[in-house]
């Protein structure tokens, strides 16, 4: 994954997948203290306490159909490689917290990347999924929320302006 | 588009076009977005697959996601159902390709046979 906002899409993509209703992103950037950190919160189904201790392990998976699950992993190397760490806590039946964090002047730091296309993509088809994304840049916030609207996930028009407005969101944090 | 009323304006139009939608079986575009769809660009692909729609005014079609299926060397994976036709598989599809199966496959009704990978 060359962005981390491709990681973050993966993160995203397991809170769906965990059958979440309810999911919500944060990004911060805090350049005093060095650090940018990520945190994924979903209510979805959560994971079974044998399960998350070895979680980041690229050869755990809960498929059935074969014996690789490489998202959470490749995210933990990419932390720990930039000075950082992965932690997951979760509850079965209430939910999953995962936070990643980095050190923001590491240099093999990955860009953010296209945070805006991530979410127009992880909002796509999605019906009922409400969402909110809150950035932070060095006291600086900029907040998003959809509500879910069975429907709006499906057209395309609508989801290419919400990228739209991200996009300039995020752009006005500089 | 700048201000939220925009945004609610839009969101009457889309809704009152969705409503037309949903009076038909309608045709389907599932892009895999799994770690290995991910990280082979399916989130660019599916963007094209929205812009192209846009586009054209597309508003029959709806595009979903699924996870990863098996076949990570093709990623990323693109499923075109259209009902009462069988489903095509293409694989490797960028976002160039991902236009072209728009124009092709959804609008003129001709599979893109270079690209397949299954049909079923």
């Amino acid at each position: 994954m060359h962005e981390l906002s491709l990681h973050i899409l993966d993160l995203l993509q397991n809170s769906a997948e965990a059958g979440a209703s309810r999911v919500s992103l944060v990004v911060t950037e805090d350049t005093p203290q060095n650090l940018l950190a990520i945190y994924v919160e979903d209510n979805g189904k959560g994971i079974a306490e044998e399960m998350l201790e070895k979680i980041a392990d690229p050869f755990t998976t809960t498929r059935t159909s074969r014996k690789v699950g490489l998202g959470l992993a490749l995210l933990k190397a990419t932390a720990e490689s930039c000075g950082g760490n992965l932690e997951i806590s979760s509850q079965p039946a209430v939910g999953t917290k995962v936070s990643a964090s980095f050190r923001l002047d590491h240099i093999d730091l990955p860009p953010l990347g296209n945070i805006a296309a991530t979410i127009m993509v992880f909002l796509t088809g999605r019906s009922g999924m409400v969402f909110s994304y809150r950035h932070c840049r060095d006291g600086k916030e900029y907040e998003f929320s959809s509500q879910g609207d069975k429907r709006l996930s499906e057209h395309p028009e609508f989801l290419i302006k919400v990228r739209g407005i991200i996009e300039a969101g995020i752009k006005s944090l500089k | 588009m700048k201000s939220l009323e925009d945004l609610n304006a839009l969101k009457q139009k889309s809704l009152d076009e969705l409503k037309l939608r949903e009076s038909k079986d309608s045709v389907r575009i599932v892009v895999g977005v799994g770690t290995c769809g991910i990280a082979a660009g399916a989130r660019e692909v599916v963007g094209a697959f929205l812009e192209e729609l846009a586009k054209r005014n597309i508003s029959d079609v709806s595009v979903t996601q699924t996870g990863c299926i098996g076949l990570c060397v093709k990623e990323p994976l693109v499923d075109v159902v259209i009902p009462g036709q069988p489903t095509v598989t293409y694989g490797n599809v960028d976002a160039s390709k991902a236009r072209q199966i728009v124009a092709q496959h959804v609008v003129n009704g001709l599979v893109v046979g270079e690209w397949v990978v299954n049909k079923l």
